[in-house]
């Protein structure tokens, strides 16, 4: 018989903690296939956030490192500067890394670190409850924002992909969800010229990927997809916003 | 062995410069030697001072309170560092630029005309190597004037030699002027 | 010529780092720690180092974290503001047992204080200074010489014992010079990758390590806790340092470290030249604190003075070691960035 997909080698055989319809489980799976294909899993350190991401370093069998909330960039510009040979990434949540550790991410792309950054946007906090993310869309209620996120009070969403695209040290910024079978094909697709691209030492490498919270939305794992989809990718648009090497911008 | 000099002036007068180049001296010829400055806003526009020690011993505190000899450059200077040297010091003072009159009869007063003695090495900013002409005549059991020289061009040699003539002009006349005079 | 050079401070932590084996330097400019990081920015492309101006003391503190768990010598250094915002990386190093290096020069606080020479953040180095229960190796160099002697023993102390270590000075010791000696050159090329390190599955048989102070279980925490304090207390019977000048049984002890030790020791060898029965008991290491040779020195003296550029850390210490009400302890402290004067210090030691 044909084997026409099996489990990544890298993806740990445990049962993992993310809630039904988190769509955290699906970008591990990516990631783990691309290490898998490009046989980097050796070579790779990751940097594991402050958030629902915290206990990443449990599913992919790689060097794993948990950093203090936001640090990561940080974090992986250290082990970078070690071993320049290594793949190195950090997998965040939009309040690690466009609240708390802005400065250190907006660096990342300045300082042009041969880096890979992977920001899970769900615009909220998961792990500690629900409470708005800076990525939270306007309107949208969160736990702190109980009324509904007022630019008057609570600001403005703030859209990372093109921001760090706009960073003289960037090599790849784009936006990609994993809503459908599609979505996850592009995610993919980015990863591995994510990966590419850093260790050939083109700079600093960004996906923000749109991905849905279920548990703090209130919905069900469909209607969060859905959402993810018509209200979340509405807002942050996907496709590739910086790409040194050139290639298709959707 | 250990002796000690404050000096002091104006920010610009290269008072620090003078220190170091003293304590690079004394380490050339192994000896220890400390140079501490005054650091901070202070260094700035304002009074600029260090302290230099040197010894064949281990030293202990590179802070002097009660200097042996205070080098002095300026009027501000002389205000505040006159009164610190102790009883049979020597204060050794720029008389050029220098209108305070001495207050003190326990200590030894070295007038020098700085200066007017730079202008003839070739330069009036040789002020400070006069000074330390002076220097080299009251520590010259310490160090050869031609020690002295060598250690300033160390000091200076790479990044201004254009200065080493004019310099070591004004060590010499310095110490010739000390000569006279102590 | 003598093979001694007359070096700043502040240059000789960089030399001497380097000569450890350091080629890993992240920096954020503050005075009186930042031509510790200019010297850098100019001796490590030298041999082949990568110095890197961070962002912010965060980031800074949270490279050398990374840096450090990729098994390498690395540093950073700053000055008290700069260190209170180092202090998150400092717990989570300690709880992960990362081995970094830190160069701390004390200036005067609270707040931003000023840029002077202090000691008012002994508690906060040896107390913990972030949260939970831990202890950062400290040494207090009193000389450039020591600075050079110590900074070696302060990397492969870490490494052995996979915690942070402080290195103690202030802008006094940075920006004076002083006739000093270099003795070793270590290649960081034969400095072995410890197995622990994130560096690739490749380089360490395969096997994932996985580097993090988060336990969720507080059973396990509470294991982990008691194992690091297990360690801690051997950390504290080995690696306890003094210095001791004086006469055996002194009726009065001065304790003092660092900068005020070095003002020191001048006024109490010309006491002890008059034939005064004084010693000067200077801690080398803040934390492991000398407690056994502490007590062990004060056994006699009725006398105990304390010397602190802090309105009074180090005296708490002293007291807790030396606990006897018959004593007299006498505490003398210059907060806020002033020193004392050598003859200051000679008048407080003749009572």
């Amino acid at each position: 018989m044909k084997v026409v997909y099996e489990r990544p080698k890298t993806l740990e055989k445990v049962v993992n903690h993310y809630c039904p319809g988190c769509h955290h489980g699906i970008l591990h799976a990516l990631i783990a296939e691309v290490l898998d294909e490009m046989n980097l899993a050796d070579k790779a350190v990751a940097v594991a956030p402050v958030g629902c991401a915290v206990l990443a370093y449990n599913y992919l069998d790689i060097d794993w490192i948990e950093a203090p909330h936001g640090r990561a960039v940080a974090i992986a510009t250290g082990i970078k500067l070690a071993h320049p040979d290594l793949l190195v990434f950090t997998y965040q949540g939009d309040g690690d890394a466009a609240s708390i550790g802005l400065a250190e991410t907006m660096y990342g792309a300045i300082r042009g670190m041969n880096v890979t950054t992977f920001m899970y946007n769900n615009a909220i906090y998961g792990m500690t409850g629900g409470q708005m993310a800076p990525t939270t869309l306007i309107g949208m209620k969160t736990t702190t924002s109980p009324y509904g996120r007022d630019p008057k009070r609570e600001g403005y969403p703030v859209k990372m992909a093109e921001t760090i695209a706009l960073q003289g040290g960037t090599a790849f910024s784009a936006r990609s969800s994993l809503y459908n079978p599609r979505a996850i094909t592009d995610t993919k697709k980015y990863i591995r010229h994510a990966f590419e691209l850093q260790m050939a030492k083109a700079g600093y490498t960004f996906l923000e990927v749109v991905g849905t919270c279920p548990t703090n939305w209130g919905m069900t794992p469909v209607e969060a997809s859905e959402f993810a989809k018509n209200e979340l990718a509405k807002f942050y648009q996907l496709g590739v916003l910086k790409d040194v090497e050139g290639s298709e911008q959707k | 062995m250990t002796k000690n000099v404050v000096i002091a002036g104006f920010g610009g007068q290269g008072v620090m410069l003078m220190g170091q180049i003293l304590a690079l001296a004394a380490t050339e010829k192994n000896l220890n030697a400390t140079w501490l400055p005054s650091y901070g806003p202070e260094q700035r526009g304002g009074t600029a001072n260090c302290t230099t020690v040197i010894s064949d011993e281990e030293i202990g505190s590179p802070v002097v309170d009660t200097p042996q000899i205070a080098v002095i450059m300026n009027n501000p200077s002389m205000e505040k560092f006159e009164k610190m040297v102790e009883p049979k010091g020597t204060v050794l003072l720029n008389s050029t630029l220098i209108t305070i009159e001495p207050k003190r009869s326990d200590v030894t007063y070295l007038r020098v005309p700085a200066n007017e003695l730079a202008e003839q090495s070739g330069s009036q900013k040789a002020a400070n190597m006069v000074m330390l002409g002076v220097m080299g005549w009251l520590w010259k059991d310490t160090f050869t004037i031609e020690e002295l020289e060598s250690a300033m061009v160390h000091k200076v040699g790479d990044k201004r030699p254009q200065l080493v003539e004019i310099n070591k002009k004004a060590i010499e006349l310095g110490y010739e002027f000390a000569k006279n005079i102590v | 010529m003598s093979d001694r050079i007359l070096m700043k401070g502040n240059e000789a932590v960089g030399e001497a780092a380097v000569r450890s084996g350091c080629r890993l330097y992240f920096g954020y400019p503050i005075t009186p720690a930042s031509e510790i990081a200019e010297y850098m920015a100019y001796r490590l492309p030298q041999v082949n180092g990568t110095f890197i101006q961070a962002e912010s003391e965060l980031a800074a503190s949270n490279m050398l974290y990374g840096a450090a768990a990729a098994g390498k010598y690395a540093m950073t250094a700053s000055s008290s503001p700069g260190i209170s915002l180092m202090q998150e990386a400092i717990s989570y190093m300690a709880g992960a047992e990362v081995p970094a290096l830190i160069v701390d020069a004390m200036r005067g606080g609270p707040g931003l204080g000023d840029i002077q020479a202090a000691q008012s953040d002994y508690f906060q180095l040896t107390k913990g200074g972030g949260h939970g229960d831990y202890h950062v190796i400290v040494f207090s160099p009193y000389t450039i010489q020591e600075v050079i002697n110590i900074m070696p023993l302060a990397f492969q102390t870490a490494f052995r014992y996979r915690n942070p270590v402080v290195v103690a000075v202030d802008g006094l010791i940075g920006q004076m010079m002083e006739a000093v000696e270099f003795n070793y050159f270590t290649d960081p090329e034969e400095i072995p990758l410890p197995d622990w390190s994130l560096s690739g599955k490749f380089r360490h048989g395969n096997k994932k390590n996985v580097n993090t102070s988060l336990e969720l279980d507080p059973d396990k925490l509470e294991a982990i806790n008691w194992r690091l304090q297990g360690k801690y207390h051997e950390i504290e019977e080995k690696e306890s340092r003094y210095d001791y000048v004086g006469v055996d049984n002194p009726e009065t002890l001065v304790v003092a470290y660092g900068t005020v030790a070095r003002l020191t020791i001048s006024a109490v060898k010309k006491v002890l030249g008059e034939g005064k029965s004084i010693g000067l008991f200077r801690p080398v290491t803040l934390w492991p604190f000398p407690k056994a040779a502490l007590a062990q020195k004060a056994k006699s003296a009725k006398r105990i003075v304390v010397l602190e550029m802090s309105a009074g850390q180090l005296i708490e210490d002293v007291k807790l070691y030396v606990y006897d009400p018959t004593k007299q302890y006498e505490f003398h402290g210059h907060p806020g960035g002033t020193t004392f004067t050598p003859s200051e210090i000679e008048q407080i030691l003749r009572g």
